[in-house]
């Protein structure tokens, strides 16, 4: 990673200057989603930018309706078109453009280089076929694997996840496994033709703490073994803080801002991630408290406003807030591996100190003359 | 003083399967297995457990939602166990009850002032007119605003319908609301909104709730009591600050070690429980004690009595009002770690 930036810069996100060594697995620039319907066209995904590099983890935040699904669906070619429109400056896995594909081209690729596990694992199984099948159908599809052969890959699969009795599990319908072993059963199944990206959409939203605990440790070994590249997707901080290498904000459609989880976490720099952080209750500090609360609800897809979408429920918010949309302007920090960016003009000028083109204010001082209200990330 | 709730003993056994088609089925499930509690007037006492701990079905037999098959539920002293449904009918707007999805909870064909004043004409409370300057003021404690009345519960979003749900909840003066995980279908910003409308209303209104939550750090923002249930039994309760402070059951400990933490520091250094194995099934309960198959520390107890002998809750030794079902709290080595 580089160091060469050792002040503060504000330039338009580029491309070219993340200093990485290796070649992304994944790399998106300018993703765009609209939903063309008949009450009119509907924009979900305004240009999303990010790379995956292999054993890393990216994190996806945000709430209902930020597109952070949508995302991963387009990039998958699952949403139907139309009404979905997909267009990208880029959307590469392993250098070959997904949306250049065609659907025959797309479901190889699917399963073998990319794969995908939902929140629900019943949506991904078929409930008339015993787990033995399904994970054999996909060896059979993809390496041309004999029948007995997939069986006795699928069993060996069911034991890598952690399945206590894969013997029997080979053999049963996912309607006879808890909600924690068909969730298992479905990730050994997106793993076995060991895919260089991983896309977990609420992997664990569905399953009880100590089960939730228990997959994010799998994700983990998953990936130190075969250097797997995960796309996280999911609404929770505490999941993000303890998996994610990196993490991308979103709402209303954008990323709001992007950084290491570190560094995220220690400074957040936008208003909403902020709010996000100090809304989330915590185990320890002073349960008495009320807790800060962002007002007002995200925005309505479909209704889009002026300006910067957060805009009305900011408390930072100033008169060109409501008229342009903040770009999401690359800030180099002092030891932020120039990976950070907010898309924000109130926290973007006080970065700078005051000017778009300023330099040399350490964040930390910067961020303590910026009231952002009752905010305060999380301790 | 009598406590303003007192569940004691209280069972819940469901009928299973078609007997004789699956020889190995058993003839019950039991979902609540002896669960005893007080709530005091205008306490908050958590429920929380996992999937098939038993803290929902208990949620419905204190509203009279679910018969319970035996024990007891005292209201302020009197007893709502075996009454008829014309008996439980003075009672029930006493005691209310919130549920998680907003979306189901609500008619779609009502406007918020039908739904608001239809409750107050079931229970003959007040006439028309004042049904419905009350209605208003309901919408106001909650948040919404008389503009809200003419709409309809699709026009809302997540935590708007949420608050329609507590509005209605409130229109009849209860005493205590029994909320199933009121907010885990919310958003973080929205949630911590309906949050602190709990903390609010409980002030205001001298509310007591019972508060269902998978959501650990969401039940210590705003109950001072809270009970930890597995398969269907209360495995340790205890005053809010003695619980995360220092919990004295293995299940609770791991439950808090498996809590994710929103500090990227704290989830690097911290050592986390993972439990092995699945919550087990109501329908096959283990033996002893329902934890011990997934118990971390069961080795220390000697001649495999976990196995065995259901433990008792027992006070434990940090505070007086707290108590805990494991065989380790009885040698209080549990708690010397």
């Amino acid at each position: 990673m580089s160091t060469q930036h050792t002040s503060t810069q504000h330039t338009k996100t580029d491309r070219g200057t993340g200093g990485s060594t290796s070649s992304p697995v994944l790399d998106v620039v300018d993703l765009r989603v609209r939903f063309e319907t008949d009450r009119g066209v509907v924009r979900a995904v305004e240009g999303v930018t990010f790379e995956l590099h292999a054993g890393e983890t990216v994190g996806l935040v945000g709430e209902s309706g930020s597109g952070k699904s949508v995302t991963n669906l387009a990039l998958l070619g699952l949403l139907p078109r139309p009404p979905a429109v997909v267009e990208a400056a880029r959307a590469a896995l392993l250098g070959r453009d997904l949306l250049r594909l065609s659907p025959r081209e797309l479901r190889a690729v699917r399963g073998r280089e990319i794969a995908l596990i939902f929140q629900d694992p019943m949506t991904a199984l078929n409930p008339f076929l015993t787990i033995g099948r399904q994970l054999g159908e996909v060896l059979e599809t993809h390496e041309n694997a004999t029948r007995d052969a997939a069986r006795s890959r699928a069993r060996s699969a069911l034991a890598d996840v952690g399945i206590p009795d894969p013997d029997r599990i080979v053999d049963a319908y996912p309607h006879e496994m808890s909600g924690g072993m068909r969730q298992r059963a479905m990730i050994a199944m997106a793993l076995l033709c060991k895919p260089k990206v991983l896309i977990a959409d609420e992997p664990t939203t569905a399953l009880d703490v100590t089960v939730q605990a228990q997959i994010l440790e799998l994700l983990r070994d998953v990936q130190r073994r075969h250097g797997t590249g995960i796309v996280l997707v999911t609404h929770s901080l505490g999941v993000v803080a303890g998996t994610c290498d990196r993490v991308l904000v979103m709402y209303a459609g954008r990323v709001v801002e992007t950084a290491s989880t570190a560094r995220l976490f220690e400074s957040p720099l936008h208003p909403y991630t902020r709010g996000l952080m100090a809304s989330v209750p915590s185990l320890t500090g002073d349960p008495r408290a009320r807790l800060a609360s962002i007002p007002g609800t995200p925005p309505d897809p479909a209704a889009p406003l002026p300006g910067c979408a957060f805009a009305p429920r900011c408390s930072v918010a100033i008169e060109r807030c409501g008229r342009d949309v903040p770009a999401l302007d690359r800030i180099v920090l002092r030891g932020d591996e120039g990976q950070r960016a907010a898309a924000c003009f109130v926290a973007g000028a006080e970065l700078a100190g005051g000017s778009a083109n300023g330099t040399t204010t350490g964040a930390k001082n910067a961020r303590q003359d910026v009231d952002f209200g009752a905010t305060g990330a999380a301790p | 003083m009598t406590p303003l709730l007192s569940v004691r003993d209280l069972v819940k056994r469901f009928p299973v399967g078609r007997r004789g088609w699956f020889a190995r089925d058993p003839r019950h499930v039991t979902a609540v297995d002896g669960v005893s509690f007080d709530v005091e007037r205008g306490g908050a006492l958590g429920l929380v457990g996992e999937s098939g701990s038993g803290k929902s079905t208990t949620a419905r037999m204190l509203v009279g939602l679910i018969e319970a098959t035996s024990g007891s539920i005292r209201l302020d002293g009197d007893e709502l166990v075996g009454l008829s449904r014309s008996g439980w009918l003075p009672h029930r707007r006493r005691v209310q009850m919130i549920f998680q999805d907003p979306y189901a909870s609500l008619d779609p064909r009502q406007t918020v002032m039908s739904i608001l004043t239809e409750p107050m004409t079931i229970h003959a409370l007040g006439k028309p007119r004042e049904r419905l300057v009350r209605a208003l003021g309901l919408l106001e404690a909650v948040g919404l605003s008389a503009r809200h009345a003419r709409r309809y519960p699709h026009e809302f979003s997540g935590g708007q319908r949420q608050r329609v749900g507590i509005a209605r909840a409130l229109a009849l003066e209860p005493e205590l609301l029994v909320c199933d995980e009121p907010v885990s279908a919310l958003d973080v910003s929205i949630q911590a909104q309906i949050v602190n409308l709990f903390k609010d209303l409980q002030e205001r209104f001298g509310l007591a709730y019972v508060f269902i939550a998978h959501d650990l750090a969401v039940v210590r923002s705003l109950c001072d009591r809270v009970a930890v249930l597995y398969l269907g039994r209360v495995v340790e309760e205890a005053p809010r600050d003695v619980l995360f402070a220092a919990p004295a059951h293995p299940y609770t400990r791991a439950l808090l070690s498996a809590v994710p933490v929103a500090d990227p520091a704290v989830e690097r250094r911290r050592e986390r429980i993972v439990l092995a194995g699945d919550p087990p099934s109501p329908a096959s309960p283990p033996s002893g004690c329902s934890f011990h198959p997934r118990c971390p520390v069961r080795a220390s107890v000697p001649d495999d009595r976990c196995a065995r002998e259901r433990p008792h809750p027992l006070p434990v030794a940090a505070a007086n009002d707290a108590r805990a079902a494991c065989h380790l709290v009885e040698t209080s080595t549990v708690r010397a770690t």
